[in-house]
C-alpha cells in the first residue's frame, strides 16, 4: 500500500446543489413558483401561512411542511383547504434539523405540482443549517420575530444574507418589549444592505396584505432572468 | 448541529472522490463566514466517518478569513462582527473570500504497483 494525494477542490455542498437544480427543473416544468420559508422555532411561520394562504385569489397554493416529527403544523393548515404535504426529517433522514434538496426531492411524488401555482416549503425551525441547503426554491423568506431580540442579524448573518425578504413578525407585542426596531433594522442593513423587509403581525393581520402582494408578484419577478 | 450537517456533506464529497479507496487524510478550506467551529467539525466528522472508508482519517482544516470588497469604491475590509456595509462609503460589500466550504484534497491508500 502507498498513499496518494488526490486533488478534489469541490464545494462540499455541490451534491446538494445539483439535486436542488433538478428540483428546480421539475418545479419549472410545472410552472410552480417555490418559496423556502425559514426562521427560528416559534417565530410564527405557520401562523403567517394561516393568515396569508386564504386570500390568494386565483393563485393555487400548496405547502410542504418540514418538521423533525409530527404533523401538528400540517393539521393546523388543513382547514385552509390547500394541499399540505408533510415531510418529517426523522423518517429516514436521521432527524435532521433542516430540509435539504434530497429530502424535498423524496417528497416530490407526493406533491400535486400540476394543481398548484405556488409552493411554500416551511423549513424546520432553525437559524443555522437551513441557510446552507438550497432545495430548489425561487425565493427565500426569513421570519424574525421581535421576541428574538435585535441582535439576530449579527449572530446569524448567513441566514439573513441568503434571503430575498425578511418578515419582522409579532409587532403587536412591541409595546410590551424593549425591542429596538431601529437597531434591528440597522443590524439587518449591515449584513444584507437593501434587502426588502416588512413589519407584520400574524396575530392581528397588520402588514399581511403587503406580504400577500409580494407573494402574488413573485411569479412575474421570477421570469426575469437573474 | 450545524457541524453535523456540514460533516455529512463533506463525507459524501470525499467518498465520491475516494472511489472505493481507503482515505487517510481529508483537507478542507473553510471560510470564516460558514461559522464552523473546528473542534466541533472534527468531532462530528469522526462520528459520521465511522464504518466508512473515511474511518480514522485525519481532518485538516484551513481557515480562510473573510474579505469583502465594496462594489462602489473597491475598498477591501474584514467584516468584523459581520458588518457588510463598506467602512469607507457605506456601499454594499461583495464577499470575495470567507464563503469557502471546500474539500481541497484527500489522501488515499492504493495498492503498490506490481507490474
Amino acid at each position: 500500500m502507498h498513499r496518494v494525494k488526490v486533488r478534489v477542490v469541490e464545494d462540499a455542498l455541490d451534491a446538494n446543489n445539483t439535486i436542488a437544480r433538478a428540483n428546480r427543473d421539475d418545479f419549472d416544468r410545472h410552472d410552480v413558483t417555490v418559496v423556502n420559508l425559514m426562521s427560528a422555532p416559534g417565530a410564527g411561520k405557520t401562523t403567517l401561512l394561516e393568515r396569508v394562504l386564504g386570500g390568494l385569489g386565483d393563485v393555487r397554493a400548496g405547502v410542504l411542511e418540514g418538521d423533525v416529527q409530527g404533523s401538528y403544523d400540517a393539521d393546523r393548515l388543513a382547514s385552509l383547504h390547500v394541499p399540505v404535504t408533510q415531510l418529517n426529517t426523522d423518517n429516514g433522514f436521521g432527524g435532521e434539523c433542516h430540509l435539504d434538496a434530497n429530502m424535498v426531492r423524496s417528497a416530490l411524488p407526493a406533491l400535486p405540482l400540476g394543481e398548484i401555482d405556488l409552493l411554500v416549503i416551511e423549513n424546520v425551525g432553525n437559524l443555522v443549517c437551513p441557510a446552507e441547503f438550497h432545495v430548489g426554491e425561487d425565493a427565500r423568506i426569513m421570519v424574525s420575530s421581535v421576541t428574538e431580540g435585535e441582535d439576530k442579524p449579527l449572530k446569524y448573518p448567513l441566514m439573513f444574507r441568503t434571503c430575498e425578504l425578511v418578515l419582522v413578525n409579532k409587532i403587536d407585542l412591541l409595546p410590551h418589549l424593549e425591542f429596538d426596531m431601529e437597531r434591528f433594522l440597522h443590524h439587518l442593513e449591515a449584513v444584507h444592505p437593501g434587502v426588502p423587509r416588512m413589519l407584520v403581525s400574524a396575530r392581528t393581520g397588520e402588514g399581511i396584505d403587503a406580504f400577500r402582494d409580494w407573494l402574488l408578484e413573485l411569479p412575474a419577478r421570477r421570469e426575469v432572468p437573474a | 448541529m450545524h457541524e453535523l450537517s456540514v460533516s455529512s456533506a463533506v463525507l459524501d464529497t470525499v467518498l465520491k472522490h475516494a472511489a472505493g479507496r481507503r482515505v487517510t487524510v481529508v483537507s478542507l478550506r473553510i471560510g470564516h463566514l460558514r461559522q464552523v467551529v473546528p473542534d466541533s467539525l472534527a468531532f462530528y466528522f469522526e462520528l459520521v466517518a465511522r464504518e466508512s472508508l473515511c474511518e480514522g482519517a485525519r481532518l485538516e482544516q484551513e481557515y480562510i478569513p473573510a474579505v469583502l470588497r465594496c462594489e462602489a469604491c473597491d475598498r477591501e475590509w474584514d467584516p468584523e462582527d459581520a458588518w457588510f456595509a463598506c467602512t469607507g462609503c457605506g456601499g454594499a460589500g461583495d464577499v470575495i473570500a470567507g464563503n469557502e466550504l471546500e474539500v481541497e484534497s484527500i489522501e488515499v491508500e492504493e495498492a503498490a504497483c506490481t507490474a
